[in-house]
């Protein structure tokens, strides 16, 4: 089977001596929807950038539908659209034109590009603007402008890193939209972001990179199942009296909560409980719930605890080389 | 891939910018040329009197445009290419297949377009102030077109270097003018002492303003031949370097 991206053994140490990739594996299959997650310097970007070949490697493979980037980059770039995380097109250029050229890098003729920059513009909501030069434009218009950028040629992969920085939330669940409907296409979609509702709202497999090496590379059901407990919040409908709380304590004493307010209870469920169980004894203390969400994003939780994990078994590497060295 | 499309995009774009910015890239020129035309040709050239068998306005006429060209040629390309540098849209052929002679040519074709629309602009304005006689439409043609040519590959490598925007005006201001005010573009080397026309020997724009000179007036200090290999010997070399520097990422890849 070719993969959409394979990746292996991925080096690169710039020139400061600054190792921002430690031999990388990586595979991406056709038509998925992936998240490369990491905090900020982990080497996201890096791998971004020999992808797409703005960054020399140093070592290592990289395969884009099968195309090797040391022997066929052209080919291999043909496939790959970049919405890159900063702004880097003419500030000065009018939207059609910044879209047309961009086509014709590509070898598309300039009235196909003209129908697609008037197709990806009016999907965008940019359309509008399509005579002002870029400068003018709003910064999530800008970022809009970067989507119908790498899409004028009709890449069978779309690599997105951070592109809902700095937009707001209509806007951001918009172009939620619109790439899970790409993604519905067929176009394999390679995410990277801070906002991890984003990555857990949108894609099926996700890698996370700490420190330039992949900390985990699993599916998403996979990763979320690593959640040893959630925290839910129950909007109750009436106030909490004493009796109904001491009622709830008695039967619920392997369950951890806290009262927030007296509208408000925060439960933790491990996985040997569920949400019937809390109902019930709820209803048993006369409690009426009035709704129910997850207190914090899921996989924020999962994220921290890997990087924690990542970083204490670095130290105890450290000091265990230090102690062989003594 | 289709790199007629490219290159055209690439050289599209380049021509739409200067032209956009005409204030800026193209007004400039013929009011300079009006004043040196002025001052050099009217005020203190009626009291020169000959040079080279013509009149001093006549001579200098030839040096002033390929002056115009040599500028325009190479401050179009560094301050564009530098400018998609600094605005990092340089990043959108780096990402596309656009092969590197592709980014090349289309770069060097624009600032070649804006040395030669200068050239003629400086020419029709140099048509208020004297008769233009031509003696080699070719000649005029060849020489123009390669120096634009050698001078914008220049300032495409020095964008390629350039780390700001101070580095692109180095070169012009402490190499490219002094090179030109003693290229002959005022006055033919014969006139220098022998040590000095020896030393003029080694400035490239001697060859390009002679024979520019050549197809205008008939009279040159070098031969054609000699000119011509110069002038080919360098946009050689500063080919085979610019493609170097791009395919190795210089300036351009981390």
């Amino acid at each position: 089977m070719t993969y959409a991206l394979e990746i292996s053994a991925l080096e690169k140490t710039y020139k400061g001596g600054f190792q921002a990739l430690k031999g990388i594996d990586l595979t991406v299959e056709q038509g998925d929807f992936f998240a490369l997650l990491g905090p900020n310097g982990a080497g996201k970007s890096t791998s971004i950038g020999v992808i797409t070949s703005l960054v020399n490697k140093t070592g290592g493979k990289v395969k884009v539908f099968g195309y090797d980037i040391d022997t066929d980059l052209e080919k291999a770039k043909s496939f790959i659209g970049l919405v890159p995380q900063e702004f880097n097109f003419s500030q000065f250029e009018p939207l059609v034109n910044i879209l047309v050229n961009q086509a014709g890098y590509y070898g598309v003729s300039k009235p196909v590009a003209i129908q697609r920059a008037e197709k990806y513009l009016k999907q965008l909501e940019l359309w509008d603007k399509r005579d002002e030069p870029a400068r003018t434009l709003s910064g999530g218009m800008k970022r809009r402008l970067m989507i119908a950028r790498a899409l004028m040629h009709e890449p069978k992969m779309l690599i997105l890193d951070e592109p809902t920085a700095g937009v707001d939330i209509e806007l951001r669940r918009s172009m939620w939209d619109f790439l899970k409907a790409l993604n519905e296409e067929g176009i394999t979609i390679i995410l990277t972001t801070h906002y991890l509702e984003e990555a857990e709202m949108l894609c099926r497999n996700i890698a996370i990179i700490d420190g330039g090496e992949i900390v985990e590379d699993t599916s998403m059901k996979k990763l979320l199942a690593q959640l040893d407990v959630e925290t839910f919040i129950f909007d109750l409908q009436a106030n909490l009296t004493l009796t109904s709380l001491t009622q709830f304590a008695e039967q619920s004493q392997s369950i951890a909560y806290r009262v927030i307010d007296d509208h408000t209870l925060e439960v933790d469920l491990n996985k040997s409980q569920n949400l019937n169980q809390i109902f019930e004894q709820l209803n048993a203390a006369n409690i009426e719930v009035l709704s129910m969400r997850n207190k914090s994003n899921r996989l924020e939780a999962l994220f921290v605890s890997l990087i924690n994990k990542k970083s204490s078994t670095t130290k105890a590497k450290q000091q265990s080389a230090v102690v062989g060295a003594n | 891939m289709n790199n007629s499309i490219a290159l055209k995009s690439i050289l599209t774009k380049e021509v739409q910018r200067f032209t956009r910015i005409w204030v800026q890239t193209l007004v400039p020129p013929a009011i300079t040329i009006s004043l040196y035309f002025v001052i050099f040709g009217s005020l203190i050239g009626s009291r020169i009197g000959e040079m080279g068998g013509f009149d001093y306005m006549s001579f200098i006429v030839p040096g002033l445009i390929m002056m115009s060209v040599i500028t325009n040629s190479y401050s179009n390309v560094a301050s564009s290419f530098f400018s998609a540098k600094w605005q990092r849209n340089v990043e959108e052929m780096l990402v596309a297949p656009v092969p590197n002679w592709v980014i090349v040519a289309g770069y060097v074709g624009g600032g070649m377009c804006r040395g030669i629309l200068v050239g003629l602009i400086v020419t029709l304005v140099s048509l208020l102030f004297v008769d233009i006689q031509l003696h080699n439409i070719w000649v005029i043609i060849a020489t123009v077109t390669l120096t634009s040519a050698t001078f914008a590959l220049g300032g495409l490598i020095n964008a390629i270097f350039a780390n700001s925007f101070d580095d692109i005006s180095i070169i012009p201001t402490f190499i490219l003018t002094p090179l030109t005010y003693l290229g002959g573009v005022f006055y033919s080397i014969s006139l220098l002492p022998e040590f000095w026309q020896g030393v003029s020997q080694v400035n490239p724009i001697v060859y390009m303003v002679n024979a520019f000179r050549y197809g205008f007036l008939g009279i040159s200090d070098v031969s054609l031949v000699t000119a011509f290999s110069v002038i080919i010997f360098f946009i050689v070399t500063l080919f085979t370097v610019a493609m170097v520097l791009i395919s190795k990422g210089i300036g351009l890849r981390s």
